[in-house]
C-alpha cells in the first residue's frame, strides 16, 4: 500500500520536474484583453491570434478575455504582482499613468530598433496616439479604439418631419430635433428624442460635451484637471438641461448597458454611444438608421476611447521581441481593416482605410467612416495619475448633477478640489 | 495524551482559520496605519492619517448611511416575509409543495445571474416594471437612475433572494412544535392571530434570533448585485460598505485605505456581535 | 357560523396572497425561461404566439467557454466540500471528545469566523494569496472557506448527541481514536453531513465576490464569474443570450433541486435546527 503510494508520488514529482525543466521550444506570450461593447468580439480576437500563430509557429500566444477595462487592468497587474506570466496586454488607453507609476510597462521607443519599426510607430492617427504618449515617450499602441458617435433612427426622423439625411449638427439643432422626435405625453413617453448614457463611462460622454464647448478636461502631464473651468460647468449645465429644461431626454441617469436595447426598440430616436457598437446595431436594427458625428457647440468634439497595447517590463528581450511581432501583426493595415469591419472600432491608421476591404465596406456602409472623419476633432480621453479615483470624482459629480442633487458649479467645484488633493503630489 | 490528540485533531482547521480569519484581521489593522506603496514610493507609517481621511470622506459616510438603510430595509422585511411563508407552507395551503418550491428557489440561484434578470425588471421604458405601470396608465420611472429609488430596488432584490432561505428555519421550528399545543389553543377558542402572537411567536424566538444574526451579517456581505445593477451609482446612492472596499482596493489600487475601511466594517460587526451576546444572555436568564 | 364564514373569506384571501407571493418569487425564473427560449425581438415583449427557439443557447454556449467554467466550478465545489468534511470532522471531534487546555478559548476563536466571514477580509486575504502564489488557482478560491466555523459548530452539536456508550463499546472492541471517529461518529452524523454538504455546495456554486477577485483566467474562473463577465452590462445587455447563459449555469443545481426538492428542503431544515 505504502509502496504504491510512494511510487505514485515519485512519478508525479518526476513528471512535475519534467514540466518545469523541459526546454521551451517556443516563446510563450500571455495577453489580457478587455471587451466593453457588444457582440462576440472575443471570437474575433481569438481568430486574429490564431492567424498569428499559424504564421509564427515559434510563438505561442494565450489571449485571455478579462472582462471590462477595469477588470483587465486589475487582472494583468495582479498576474504581474504574483509572478504569473503576462508579457503584453490590451488595456484602457487611460491606464497609462497608473501603469507608469506601478513601473509595469516599457516605452515603445526603447524597444523599436530598426527604421522600419520607427516608421511603424508613426503610422497611426495622431489623435489616437495622444492617450499613449507622455513625457515625450510612447507607451501605448492603439488597438481597439473608438470615438463617440451619434446613432439616429431615420424612420423616426421621417415620422417627425425631419430630413433623415441631415442629422443635427449643432447643439441648438439637437435640442429642436429632440423636441420634434419626442413622442407621447410627459411621464408616458413612447419615444424620447435622445439619450446620452450616464452610467458606466459618464466622464467619457462628458469629455465630448466639454470638448464641444472648447474645453479639455486635463493637461497632458496627467497631474492637473480642469473640472471647475467655466466652460466645463457650462457643458454640464447643457447636459442637465437636455433632460430638465428641454425635456428631450429622460431625467436621472441613463444606463450605458441597456441603452443600445432602448435604441433598437425605438424608445429613443438618437443615442450617443461608442463606435464599437456599430456592427451590433447594424445587425440588430429593424429600422433604417444613420450614424453621424456628434453635434458642435462652439466646435465639434469627442474624446477618443478604448484600448491600447502595452508591453510589460517584466519580460525577457525575446518575449518583448515576440510581443512586438504580435502587435505589429495585429496592427497591419489589413488586420486593422478586418478588425474595424467586424467590430465597428476605428481603423487605427490612415492606410487601413486605403485597403480594398475597408474601402469597399465604407462605400457599402458609409457610417463606418464617420468615426474616422471625426478624428479630426478628437481629443484625448480623461486620463491622469490615480486615474481610477479622479475619474470616479468626475463620474460622481456628473451623476449628482443629472439626478438633481447638486448644481454643476457645486458638483464640479468639489470634484476639482478633491482631484487637486489627489494629484498634488504628482506635480 | 488526550491533550495532544485534541490539539492534533484541531490543528489542520486551526491553521487555516488563523491564516484566513485571525491573521488577516490583525494584519488589516496593521496596514491601516501605513500609506499605500507604489513602485515609486514605498509604504510608510502614517499613524492615523488614513482614519482622518476616512472621517473626511463624503463617500464613506454616504456608504455607511446606505448600508444602514439597506440593513433596516432588508432585515425586518425578509424575516417577516419568511415567517409568513413558513406559516403558509406549514398550514393547509393548497399545493403547498409547489408554493414551498417557489419560495425557496431564489436561494439556489446565483445572485450575479439573477441580477441581470432584475435589471430587465427595473430598466425604464422597456423593463417589466415600466410595462406593468404603463398597463395601469402610471408614469414610467427611472428606477435605477433615481437616487431616491435605487437603494430600495437593491433592497427588494435582497429580500427576494433571502426570504426563502430564512423560511426554511422557521418551517423547521414550526414543525418541531407539538401539535397538541394548537389543538389546546383551538379548544380555548383563540383566534389564529391571537394564537400566533401569544403562543407560536414566542416559541419561535430562538429561531428568530438565529435568523436575525444571519440577516444582519448578510446585510454587510451581500453586494454581488451591485456589480451588475448599479456599480454603486448613481453618485454612490446605492453603494454599500463592502462594495466600496472592493472599489478602493481593486479599482483605485489603494489597499491601505481599503484596510482602513475594512477596520470600520470589522468594528461594526464586533459591536453587533457584542450586542447579540447581551441579547442572548438576557434570554438565557429569562429562561 | 358567521365567524366561520368570515374566516372562510379571510382564508381565501390568504390563499390568494400566498400564491401571489409565490408567483412573484418565481417571476425572475419564469422570465429567464421566456427570454431564453424566444428570439431576441421577444425578449422584452410578451406574445403568446412568439416562436420558440434554441438559438440563444447555442449562441451563449459559443460565446463563452461554459464547459470549462462548469469544470472549474465542479472542481472548486467538490474540493471545498471534501476539505470541509475532513477538517470540520476532526475539529468537531476534538471539541466534543477531548479535554485539552485552551479548548473553550479555541472554540470561541473558531466562532469568530461566523461573524467575520472570508468575504469581509478580501483585501488582506488577497495579499496572502499572492504571497503564497495561490492567486488564480482553484485552491486559492477554496482555501479561506475550507475550515468552516459553521461546519465545525454543526458537527460538534451533532457529535454531542451521540451517546458515550457507543464509543466505549467500540473501544472495547479494540478501535483506536480514529477508528472510533470513522466507525461510530461519522456514520451516525450522516444526515448532518448531507445537510451541510447541500448548504456548502449551493453556497459555493453561487459564490461570486472572492472568486472574482482571486481568479484571472478562463482556467480557474467559476461559473458565476464567467457569467458576470459574459453578461456584464457594459457590453450592452442582450437579455436573450444572458438568460440562456444563466439557465445553463444554474441548470445542474436547479435540476437537482427540482428532483430532490423534499430532501433539499429537509436537509436545509436539518442544518438549521441544530
Amino acid at each position: 500500500m505504502y509502496r504504491k503510494l510512494k511510487q505514485t508520488i515519485a512519478a508525479a514529482a518526476l513528471a512535475g520536474a519534467f514540466a518545469f525543466t523541459a526546454p521551451a521550444a517556443a516563446v510563450e506570450l500571455t495577453m489580457y484583453y478587455p471587451v466593453a461593447v457588444g457582440g462576440s468580439l472575443t471570437k474575433v480576437v481569438d481568430g486574429l491570434v490564431a492567424d498569428f500563430m499559424k504564421e509564427n509557429p515559434d510563438i505561442k500566444v494565450k489571449a485571455i478575455y478579462a472582462g471590462n477595462y477595469n477588470d483587465a487592468r486589475i487582472k494583468a497587474l495582479a498576474a504581474l504582482k504574483s509572478g504569473e506570466p503576462a508579457q503584453l496586454s490590451v488595456m484602457f488607453s487611460i491606464d497609462i499613468y497608473e501603469l507608469i507609476e506601478q513601473d509595469a510597462i516599457v516605452a515603445f521607443d526603447d524597444i523599436v530598433k530598426t527604421d522600419e519599426e520607427k516608421t511603424w510607430l508613426n503610422s497611426f492617427y495622431p489623435a489616437l496616439m495622444e492617450n499613449g504618449k507622455t513625457g515625450g515617450k510612447t507607451w501605448g499602441i492603439p488597438f481597439q479604439r473608438s470615438t463617440i458617435v451619434m446613432y439616429y433612427n431615420k424612420d423616426a426622423f421621417r415620422e417627425a418631419g425631419l430630413d433623415p439625411n441631415k442629422p443635427p449638427a449643432t447643439w441648438d439643432e439637437l435640442v429642436s430635433a429632440g423636441k420634434k422626435l419626442n413622442k407621447g405625453t410627459a411621464g408616458q413617453m413612447d419615444r424620447w428624442g435622445m439619450m446620452i448614457p450616464s452610467t458606466g463611462y459618464p466622464y467619457w460622454m462628458f469629455g465630448a460635451l466639454a470638448m464641444q464647448n472648447d474645453q479639455v478636461l486635463m493637461n497632458s502631464a496627467g497631474n492637473e484637471t480642469n473640472f471647475d473651468a467655466p466652460a466645463t460647468i457650462e457643458a454640464l449645465q447643457f447636459w442637465r438641461d437636455l433632460g430638465e429644461k428641454h425635456k428631450v431626454m429622460p431625467s436621472g441617469t441613463i444606463e450605458w448597458g441597456t441603452l443600445r436595447q432602448n435604441f433598437l426598440e425605438g424608445k429613443t430616436a438618437i443615442m450617443w454611444h461608442s463606435t464599437g457598437n456599430l456592427t451590433t446595431v447594424k445587425k440588430n436594427a429593424k429600422f433604417d438608421f444613420g450614424v453621424a458625428m456628434l453635434p458642435a457647440g462652439k466646435r465639434r468634439g469627442t474624446p477618443t476611447g478604448g484600448g491600447n497595447f502595452y508591453i510589460f517590463k517584466k519580460s525577457s528581450p525575446e518575449e518583448q521581441a515576440a510581443s512586438m511581432k504580435l502587435i505589429r501583426f495585429l496592427t497591419q493595415p489589413g488586420r486593422t481593416a478586418e478588425w474595424s469591419i467586424k467590430t465597428g472600432y476605428l481603423g487605427t491608421r490612415p492606410d487601413a482605410y486605403e485597403t480594398d476591404a475597408l474601402k469597399k465596406y465604407v462605400v457599402e456602409f458609409p457610417p463606418a467612416a464617420v468615426a474616422r472623419d471625426q478624428l479630426e476633432f478628437a481629443t484625448a480621453e480623461l486620463s491622469t495619475y490615480q486615474t481610477g479615483r479622479v475619474r470616479k470624482l468626475l463620474d460622481d459629480a456628473i451623476q449628482s448633477v443629472l439626478t438633481g442633487a447638486k448644481t454643476p458649479a457645486e458638483a464640479l467645484g468639489s470634484a476639482q478640489s478633491q482631484a487637486d488633493k489627489v494629484l498634488k503630489r504628482y506635480r | 495524551m488526550r491533550q495532544v490528540y485534541g490539539w492534533l485533531l484541531l490543528t489542520p482547521a486551526a491553521i487555516l482559520l488563523i491564516a484566513f480569519t485571525h491573521y488577516p484581521t490583525v494584519a488589516t489593522l496593521w496596514h491601516s496605519f501605513f500609506s499605500q506603496g507604489t513602485a515609486m514610493r514605498p509604504a510608510a507609517y502614517v499613524g492615523l492619517e488614513n482614519y482622518l481621511y476616512m472621517l473626511d470622506d463624503e463617500i464613506f459616510w454616504k456608504v455607511v448611511r446606505n448600508n444602514a438603510l439597506y440593513a433596516a430595509g432588508t432585515i425586518p422585511a425578509s424575516i417577516a416575509i419568511a415567517l409568513l411563508m413558513a406559516v403558509w407552507v406549514n398550514g393547509k395551503l393548497p399545493l403547498r409543495g409547489l408554493a414551498r418550491m417557489a419560495y425557496f428557489t431564489p436561494t439556489i440561484l446565483p445572485m450575479i445571474a439573477v441580477a441581470n434578470i432584475w435589471l430587465f425588471f427595473y430598466t425604464p421604458e422597456i423593463g417589466l416594471l415600466d410595462q406593468f405601470m404603463r398597463l395601469f396608465g402610471l408614469p414610467s420611472h427611472n428606477w435605477l437612475g433615481d437616487p431616491d429609488t435605487v437603494l430600495w430596488c437593491i433592497v427588494v432584490l435582497a429580500i427576494w433572494k433571502e426570504a426563502g432561505f430564512f423560511m426554511i428555519f422557521f418551517l423547521a421550528a414550526l414543525q418541531s412544535l407539538p401539535p397538541e399545543l394548537e389543538e389546546a389553543g383551538r379548544l380555548e377558542g383563540a383566534g389564529r392571530w391571537y394564537y400566533f402572537r401569544r403562543v407560536t411567536f414566542p416559541l419561535l424566538m430562538p429561531t428568530t434570533l438565529f435568523v436575525l444574526i444571519n440577516a444582519t451579517i448578510n446585510s454587510f456581505k451581500l453586494v454581488d448585485q451591485l456589480f451588475i445593477l448599479t456599480k454603486g451609482g448613481p453618485d454612490n446612492a446605492s453603494s454599500l460598505l463592502l462594495y466600496y472596499i472592493y472599489e478602493v482596493a481593486f479599482s483605485f489600487l489603494d489597499e491601505a485605505y481599503a484596510a482602513t475601511l475594512t477596520v470600520a466594517l470589522l468594528a461594526t460587526l464586533a459591536i453587533i456581535a457584542i450586542g447579540q451576546f447581551f441579547i442572548m444572555d438576557k434570554r438565557i436568564h429569562y429562561r | 357560523m358567521i365567524a366561520g364564514r368570515h374566516s372562510g373569506f379571510a382564508w381565501r384571501l390568504e390563499i390568494g396572497a400566498a400564491w401571489l407571493l409565490a408567483v412573484l418569487w418565481l417571476a425572475p425564473l419564469l422570465y429567464a425561461f421566456w427570454a431564453a427560449f424566444h428570439p431576441p425581438e421577444y425578449a422584452t415583449r410578451f406574445d403568446l404566439l412568439a416562436p420558440l427557439t434554441l438559438e440563444n443557447f447555442r449562441e451563449a454556449w459559443s460565446q463563452a467557454p461554459f464547459a470549462r467554467y462548469f469544470l472549474n466550478t465542479f472542481m472548486l465545489v467538490s474540493s471545498i466540500l471534501l476539505a470541509q468534511f475532513v477538517l470540520c470532522t476532526l475539529a468537531a471531534y476534538a471539541f466534543v471528545r477531548f479535554e485539552f487546555r485552551g479548548r473553550d478559548i479555541a472554540f470561541a476563536l473558531v466562532l469568530v469566523q461566523l461573524m467575520i466571514m472570508p468575504e469581509i477580509l478580501i483585501v488582506e486575504n488577497y495579499r496572502t494569496m499572492s504571497r503564497i502564489g495561490a492567486v488564480d488557482t482553484i485552491l486559492g478560491i477554496g482555501l479561506p472557506y475550507m475550515a468552516s466555523a459553521f461546519g465545525i459548530f454543526l458537527l460538534r452539536q451533532t457529535f454531542k448527541t451521540i451517546p458515550r456508550e457507543l464509543e466505549d463499546a467500540a473501544r472495547i472492541e479494540g478501535c483506536n481514536i480514529m477508528q472510533v471517529l470513522w466507525k461510530v461518529y461519522v456514520p451516525l452524523a450522516r444526515p448532518t453531513y448531507v445537510a451541510y454538504g447541500l448548504v456548502s455546495v449551493s453556497y459555493h456554486w453561487n459564490n461570486f465576490l472572492w472568486p472574482l477577485i482571486i481568479t484571472n483566467s478562463v482556467e480557474t474562473r467559476p461559473l458565476t464569474v464567467g457569467l458576470a463577465i459574459f453578461g456584464a452590462p457594459e457590453s450592452g445587455v442582450d437579455w436573450s443570450i444572458i438568460t440562456a447563459g444563466t439557465l445553463l449555469a444554474v441548470a445542474p443545481l436547479l435540476l437537482a433541486f427540482l428532483l430532490f426538492q423534499r430532501q433539499f428542503v429537509q436537509s436545509f431544515m436539518h442544518a438549521g435546527i441544530k
